[in-house]
């Protein structure tokens, strides 16, 4: 398979279920904030800034509900935004659009065409139905990929590509969430941008604590939304692209990386996670983009364009 | 400026929002100030959005075989923080009536022996339950969940219409309206601090573990329902999502040597504790409707044995019998010896001569209900009635008096309310729900507000075409967070240095590049 469209459909992994995952934080974000007043807004809407990558000091725009969600949902000119997200999947999908079903295309396509009128409808009335419009979409995406594609390389880098951006995501999510200001009822609130919140009830049989919580969310194996459930599939992927199996040691690096921090979660307890939460999920965050790195540097080679100076 | 509100006419009823023409009472001045910015065309653009949210839920509730979406009226209910303390009080004051009450007729019977309560009215009741007379219930709790219906009269004082101890149901629509209503109408919350509903099922499944038989280390509870035909289905399926247990219908479960259980996949289950929300009649066919098919056959026993939980406990009818209705205040001074809280309507016990001939002659200036009936169903209002039902009505309450009770009619409080695109008064009611866990009982801070759809109509009930209203609990300017079930960890700092950004992908300089060439060929 050509580098190119290898790492094509690594992105419209990554990029759509960013732009699903950023909305499903800024849903329910945005809700709890109405409900429970007592959260403090500003404080709460920076710490989603920082949890996404942003410096609230530098966005003075983006302080209340509303700011955030327009800068997180709209504004072209974040790059991590929904709608560069979307437009980022389209354009690599644009670009493979051979390699990929024509279903899948079209769906991207549409998406892609129906941004700006979703974004219209939405100026002055509540964003839930824009997020649930992107949250469909990407869930359609995903569904027609699972449907349609032949589970060659092609599927096997979407597939990384998604879920080591679900594990990003995640981790993001759990920083945004370990403050404060997010009022009592948090952990509900993170289960639910999760869509884990039934889940979690389901299992557990009690009410939300934050140790089942953070248990449910980083080292479930059966929940796949969970940061462990996402590790294990993404290293099956890595699995399929280079099946040779070596008698000791592997030499991708991007397959050592991901292994030691599968087997670190694997064999972690949730008390030892909650006390060292944030280096755990800075831990994860470097061994996403370390993974990143070495995918990159082993698969996508040489794939831009070399900008010759005039 | 917009035009919803200027045509309201206040009906000749205490108004839960105004005092007077265009005075907004001043716990509803925030919310009058964001309505009068909409025009008529937003607000039905949001009541569109609403119709949408509750049918693709699935939100439905079926009249008269129908399956239609809960009509939500998009006006809150708003009920200020001092009305709130006492309606809290005054029904967890009844509620505790009640329980003892319960306890005392299904045992000693210390308030018949006594005479202040007349026996032949308890042990005539079709909801006294011989089969649950002394069954000792875990931690004393027979009344798991309540819902008191109040209404609140011309001068604006709350009353108590009636008590429901079976199977109260309602409070999904109340979770669920809150949902919908931060969904379609966001900046009516802004300027508000409403308390938070959605905590119920959290406390639900906690009060009902807690009332498991003693000795259970980790109880189990599922929620039995009698199956999709139900009309408070959608309820039973939310409660058991909600509290993530089991559903389950009777032929789910088998009753052996007092032990219940489901079926599973991994062989039979031990149940703990059964939520039912199926009547006592359909219950156990051993004691009850022995053509029941959609009960337990050995249930009753299992409790009487201690081996099993039914929340809510066999033979609570009695309890909200409408004939006992009158004796609740009385009740309440016997056991707690207090005052109540929260008044009854004035109601006349038909039972006794002299009083049932003093109303039949006065039955059009009354409201005459069956004391089994519930749902509103087979209710008369007198002042509404033409002379041919009233002549009806005297010869069925001749035959049997102690079927029937007569209340003076309450002039229920007034809201504005959305329909046939214009803003009206339209009456309602309120039903606040109560969890005993046999230490302390927690109400719900809100509840349902029903609404009666036609002008002037005075019957609230969904199953008589009502609606509802989302209703807001405002919290006192002094108190903090509410506090949870179960607190959360003690949180870590908030990261002061924002994470990395996230990783992009290849730049699409190149494609501009292309495009450029592609032109000039």
């Amino acid at each position: 398979m050509l580098s190119r469209i290898a790492e094509s459909l690594y992105w419209i992994g990554r990029y759509t279920e960013r732009a699903e995952d950023t909305a499903r934080l800024l849903d329910v974000h945005y809700h709890h904030l109405l409900e429970d007043r007592w959260a403090d807004e500003a404080t709460a809407c920076a710490g989603l800034l920082r949890a996404m990558g942003d410096d609230p000091d530098e966005l003075i725009a983006a302080t209340d509900a509303d700011g955030v969600t327009e800068f997180l949902s709209f504004d072209t000119k974040n790059p991590a935004s929904i709608t560069s997200s979307l437009t980022a999947a389209w354009e690599n999908a644009r670009g493979a659009r051979e390699a990929i079903s024509s279903e899948m295309w079209e769906t991207l396509n549409t998406t892609h065409h129906t941004l700006p009128s979703q974004a219209r409808l939405v100026a002055g009335r509540t964003p839930h139905d824009f997020f649930r419009w992107v949250k469909e979409r990407a869930a359609m995406l995903a569904g027609l990929a699972d449907s349609t594609l032949s589970r060659d390389e092609g599927w096997s880098f979407l597939v990384l590509g998604r879920n080591l951006e679900r594990v990003d995501m995640t981790a993001r999510l759990l920083s945004a969430r370990y403050a404060e200001t997010w009022g009592p009822t948090v952990w509900t609130t993170t289960l639910r941008c999760c869509s884990a919140y039934e889940a979690y009830l389901r299992t557990y049989r009690h009410g939300v604590d934050a140790s089942s919580a953070l248990e449910f969310l980083l080292l479930d194996r059966l929940f796949p939304r969970s940061v462990l459930h996402a590790l294990t599939t993404a290293q099956r992927s890595l699995g399929e692209l280079d099946p040779r199996a070596g008698r000791t040691g592997v030499d991708d690096d991007a397959r050592r990386i991901l292994g030691r921090c599968h087997a670190e979660l694997s064999f972690l307890r949730v008390s030892d996670a909650a006390a060292d939460l944030p280096e755990l999920l800075e831990h994860l965050q470097d061994a996403t983009a370390q993974v990143h790195r070495a995918v990159s540097d082993r698969y996508f080679l040489d794939t831009h364009a070399i900008a010759w100076s005039a | 400026m917009g035009d919803l509100l200027d045509d309201y006419q206040l009906a000749d009823a205490y108004d839960e929002m105004f005092t007077g023409l265009s005075q907004p009472r001043e716990h509803y001045q925030s919310l009058n100030a964001v309505l009068q910015t909409l025009s008529r065309r937003d607000f039905e653009e949001r009541c569109d959005a609403r119709d949408r949210a509750f049918r693709d839920a699935g939100i439905t509730f079926q009249l008269s075989g129908e399956e239609r979406p809960f009509p939500l009226d998009l006006v809150p209910r708003i009920l200020p923080a001092d009305e709130w303390t006492v309606i809290e009080s005054g029904v967890r004051q009844r509620v505790q009536a009640l329980e003892a009450f319960l306890a005392d007729v299904y045992g000693p019977g210390r308030i018949l022996k006594d005479g202040v309560i007349p026996r032949r009215l308890v042990v005539t009741s079709t909801n006294f339950q011989r089969a649950a007379a002394g069954i000792e219930p875990p931690r004393g709790v027979r009344v798991h969940v309540a819902g008191i219906d109040l209404v609140r009269d011309a001068e604006g004082k709350f009353r108590v219409l009636e008590d429901n101890l079976r199977t109260p149901s309602g409070i999904s629509y109340v979770i669920e309206n809150r949902r919908a209503m931060t969904r379609v109408f966001p900046e009516l919350f802004a300027s508000h601090r409403v308390r938070r509903v959605a905590d119920y099922p959290t406390r639900l499944l906690e009060s009902l573990r807690a009332t498991a038989p003693e000795g259970v280390e980790d109880p189990s509870v599922v929620v039995l329902t009698p199956g999709v035909h139900n009309a408070a289905y959608f309820e039973h399926s939310f409660l058991a999502r909600q509290m993530g247990v089991e559903l389950v219908e009777g032929s789910d479960l088998v009753c052996h040597d007092n032990i219940v259980a489901m079926r599973t996949t991994e062989g039979l289950q031990r149940v703990d504790v059964v939520y039912r929300r199926i009547d006592d009649d359909y219950l156990d066919p051993l004691h009850f409707l022995g053509s029941s098919v959609l009960g337990c056959p050995g249930i009753v026993n299992a409790a009487r044995a201690g081996m099993v939980t039914i929340a809510n406990a066999v033979g609570n009818g009695v309890g909200d019998d409408k004939a006992l209705y009158p004796y609740v205040p009385d009740m309440i001074r016997f056991y707690l010896g207090e005052e109540p809280v929260l008044a009854n309507v004035e109601t006349f016990r038909l039972e006794e001569p002299d009083v049932c001939e003093w109303a039949l002659e006065r039955l059009d200036r009354l409201v005459v209900k069956p004391v089994d009936g519930s749902g509103g169903h087979g209710l008369v209002i007198g002042p509404h009635a033409d002379d041919k039902e009233l002549t009806a009505l005297g010869r069925r309450i001749r035959r049997n008096p102690r079927g029937w009770i007569a209340q003076e009619p309450v002039a229920l409080s007034t809201a504005p309310t959305y329909v046939d695109e214009a803003m009206g008064p339209r009456h309602l009611d309120l039903r606040p729900f109560a969890i005993n866990d046999g230490e302390r009982i927690w109400v719900v801070p809100g509840g349902l507000t029903r609404v009666a759809l036609p002008e002037g109509s005075l019957v609230v009930n969904s199953s008589q075409g009502g609606g509802s209203k989302d209703t807001w609990v405002l919290a006192s300017p002094t108190d903090g967070p509410e506090p949870v079930p179960d607190p959360a960890a003690p949180a870590a700092p908030l990261p002061d240095a924002p994470l990395r950004p996230p990783d992009r992908g290849p730049v699409q300089a190149q494609g501009q590049q292309q495009q450029q060439a592609g032109t000039a060929c």
